[in-house]
């Protein structure tokens, strides 16, 4: 039982990373069926800007995950604008492709960069390790409580912002279709940016998180948290966004009982879950058929 | 298309003749100048640039009574397989270089090592510990010892100085290195007459969460964990391995000898002990000479990858010119009678072109390596 809860909150403490930024790649494909490969490099950016706003400015945590939700976003604006908007009306292999180059700039730009370069950093210790025993020898820290609440403040936020506001309302309208959403009025363009920022702010702060956890950052370490993230909603069926949290906590969840199970094998448990799910619901746990548009 | 083909072969052809005119002496270096492993690469170029000073102060080489320039042709393999395959084709076919030093791993090694053996170009490479890379032929050389020695000095270690019969493993699987590594020292450990109660294994460097694997080492009831793996990966295996609540004495290889492992680990290093080929607090005359040179040039001290590096270099110049011609059969028969003095010790080859090599444990304390003692083979 002791092990049982010890494993669930490091599943849980993984899983909430996966699931913030699983929620970038399901709210982009939802809105406009592009699959972002360039999201989980905006891990990597959140990452450093807390690394340099903390190192420089000597500012806590708050200030830090703000920032690095903030500098992400507003990129990932500028990317949308530069390198998806051209391609909106073209074939969408070409904006796929070119999400994959965008991927590949983001990894090997900063590298050139003096400041940041090709070598790993720490992280610096933004919230004290402090550890709490739960029953018997099962204990949780100050940086896993840390995860936690701050990804679920940030995921109530989120859902009020789909289902109680104006905003939330014309995105929902845009994922239905663009073209009748246009025609009552809504800004269509606006609305892929908002999207674009909301879902790299949050790939931002789960870089943060994930570098208090695993104090290391270097430029490639978005590639494969990035990739997992996608399979935790592609698992949830992407598109939608409590698949996308479903997916990134089962996600989580599993890995880790299955590294402590047989380790030899636990990394790649994800994707056989991701196969066997795909197999039986080929639109994820919590996705929709798609329904052919006449 | 074909007339743009056929102007660019014509250039081609330009080039290679280009390249044949000038009569130089050029040798490949392949090391990981970026990427995870890159202060590998850093640490190997100051031993290279340090031997390269020393011997060859004038980038000239002495080859059958003529001196020709020298030339360093670098490649930057990142520390992965594929991309080290690449480097040596490059090399071997554009470069056309007499000789290759590095790479520095065991799974890059491995990958690239077949390529000069079937060019036959000779291949000295850095640190790849693992026996199977100078079986791959006649041809690859290394300039460390081999992970059946290096394991059998931290299972000795274990076994008689930290008096442990218990033993747990964490390594990387993808890693020929790390694999090897956990082999032969479990071989050692239960020969001595101990046990190897746990082995817990991860899929990658890529990995940053190791909890599942910590938490099944702490339930159980090991005595010291052993984890053969690279600077990069060990800095954070530290890390959680105390945030976990594991106070096992942790020792390790050779890939721990990277000064940068304690930038991440910051402080959960303390007490960590491993193998490797040098210590800068080693008393031999050659080794002194060597730490006092390379701080007069690096306001540093050496680490094992600077004085191995410096030695591949070493034993590659001095065998060239022994050889006195640019031919690869008779540079490597050159290579394998080398008899040199050097740093870590006197360098002499077996007949699987492993030099006969002994071993330092070192221990971390204050952030900064300490001298244990030497093993020899």
């Amino acid at each position: 039982m002791e092990q049982f809860i010890q494993l669930l909150i490091y599943g849980v403490q993984l899983g909430v990373i996966y699931a913030l930024i699983a929620l970038g790649y399901t709210m982009v494909y939802g809105i406009i069926n592009l699959i972002n490969f360039a999201h989980g490099d905006f891990v990597m950016i959140g990452a450093f800007t807390a690394f340099f706003t903390v190192n420089l400015a000597g500012v806590g945590f708050f200030p830090a995950i703000l920032a690095a939700m903030l500098f992400p976003a507003v990129l990932s604006i500028l990317i949308e604008r530069l390198a998806y908007r051209p391609l909106r009306d073209k074939p969408r292999l070409s904006a796929l492709i070119t999400a994959i180059g965008v991927s590949i700039f983001l990894e090997n730009f900063p590298r050139m960069i003096p400041f940041i370069g090709p070598n790993f950093r720490r992280f610096p210790e933004l919230i004290p390790m402090r550890h709490f025993y739960l029953l018997g020898n099962a204990s949780i820290n100050t940086i896993q409580i840390t995860n936690i609440a701050a990804s679920s403040v940030l995921l109530v936020f989120l859902i009020f912002l789909v289902q109680c506001t104006k905003v939330g309302r014309a995105m929902r309208a845009v994922a239905y279709n663009k073209d009748a959403a246009a025609l009552m009025g809504v800004d269509v363009n606006r609305i892929i940016s908002i999207t674009f920022f909301i879902g790299a702010a949050l790939a931002g702060a789960g870089g943060v998180l994930y570098s208090l956890t695993y104090p290391m950052i270097d430029v490639l370490m978005g590639v494969w948290l990035g990739t997992k993230a996608f399979i935790a909603a592609v698992f949830g069926g992407i598109g939608s966004i409590p698949g996308a949290v479903l997916g990134g906590l089962l996600m989580g969840i599993i890995e880790v009982f299955a590294t402590a199970v047989y380790s030899e094998l636990g990394y790649g448990s994800g994707f056989v879950v991701l196969i066997l799910v795909l197999l039986f619901r080929p639109s994820g746990l919590l996705g929709k058929a798609p329904l052919d548009k006449v | 298309m074909r007339r743009l083909l056929l102007a660019l072969g014509i250039l081609g052809t330009f080039l290679c003749l280009g390249a044949w005119a000038a009569d130089e002496v050029r040798i490949g270096v392949v090391l990981p100048i970026s990427g995870q492993a890159a202060m590998y690469g850093a640490y190997c170029k100051t031993g290279l640039d340090l031997a390269l000073k020393e011997l060859a102060p004038d980038m000239t080489i002495d080859v059958g009574g003529k001196k020709l320039p020298l030339k360093l042709i670098y490649e930057d393999n990142e520390n992965k397989p594929e991309i080290t395959a690449n480097a040596y084709r490059k090399l071997i076919d554009q470069d056309e270089v007499a000789v290759i030093i590095g790479p520095e791993s065991s799974s890059t090694a491995l990958a690239a090592g077949p390529i000069a053996q079937s060019a036959g170009i000779p291949v000295v490479t850095i640190f790849p510990t693992n026996p199977k890379v100078t079986q791959i032929g006649d041809y690859i050389f290394r300039a460390c010892f081999i992970d059946p020695f290096q394991g059998s000095v931290m299972a000795k270690y274990a076994y008689n100085d930290l008096n442990a019969r218990k033993a747990a493993i964490l390594y990387n699987n993808g890693n020929d290195f790390s694999k090897g590594l956990t082999e032969f020292f479990t071989r050692t450990f239960e020969e001595l007459g101990g046990k190897v109660v746990i082995v817990e294994a991860y899929g990658g460097s890529d990995i940053r969460d190791f909890n599942a694997q910590f938490n099944n080492i702490k339930a159980s009831d090991a005595e010291v964990l052993f984890m053969p793996n690279t600077y990069f990966e060990s800095g954070l295996q530290m890390h959680q391995a105390r945030a976990a609540g594991i106070t096992l004495p942790l020792i390790g290889g050779d890939g721990w000898d990277t000064p940068d492992l304690v930038t991440i680990s910051n402080g959960a290093e303390e007490g960590a002990a491993y193998s490797c080929a040098f210590s800068h607090e080693s008393t031999t005359p050659q080794a002194q000479k060597f730490v006092e040179a390379y701080r007069a040039a690096y306001n540093d001290v050496p680490n094992s990858n600077a004085v191995l590096s410096y030695e591949a270099f070493s034993i590659v110049y001095k065998a060239i010119e022994a050889a006195g011609s640019l031919d690869g059969a008779s540079i490597r028969d050159a290579i394998a009678k080398t008899k040199l003095e050097l740093p870590s010790g006197v360098i002499e080859f077996d007949e699987e072109r492993n030099p006969k090599k002994p071993a330092v444990i070192v221990m971390y304390k204050g952030g900064k390596t300490s001298y244990v003692t030497t093993v020899n083979p």
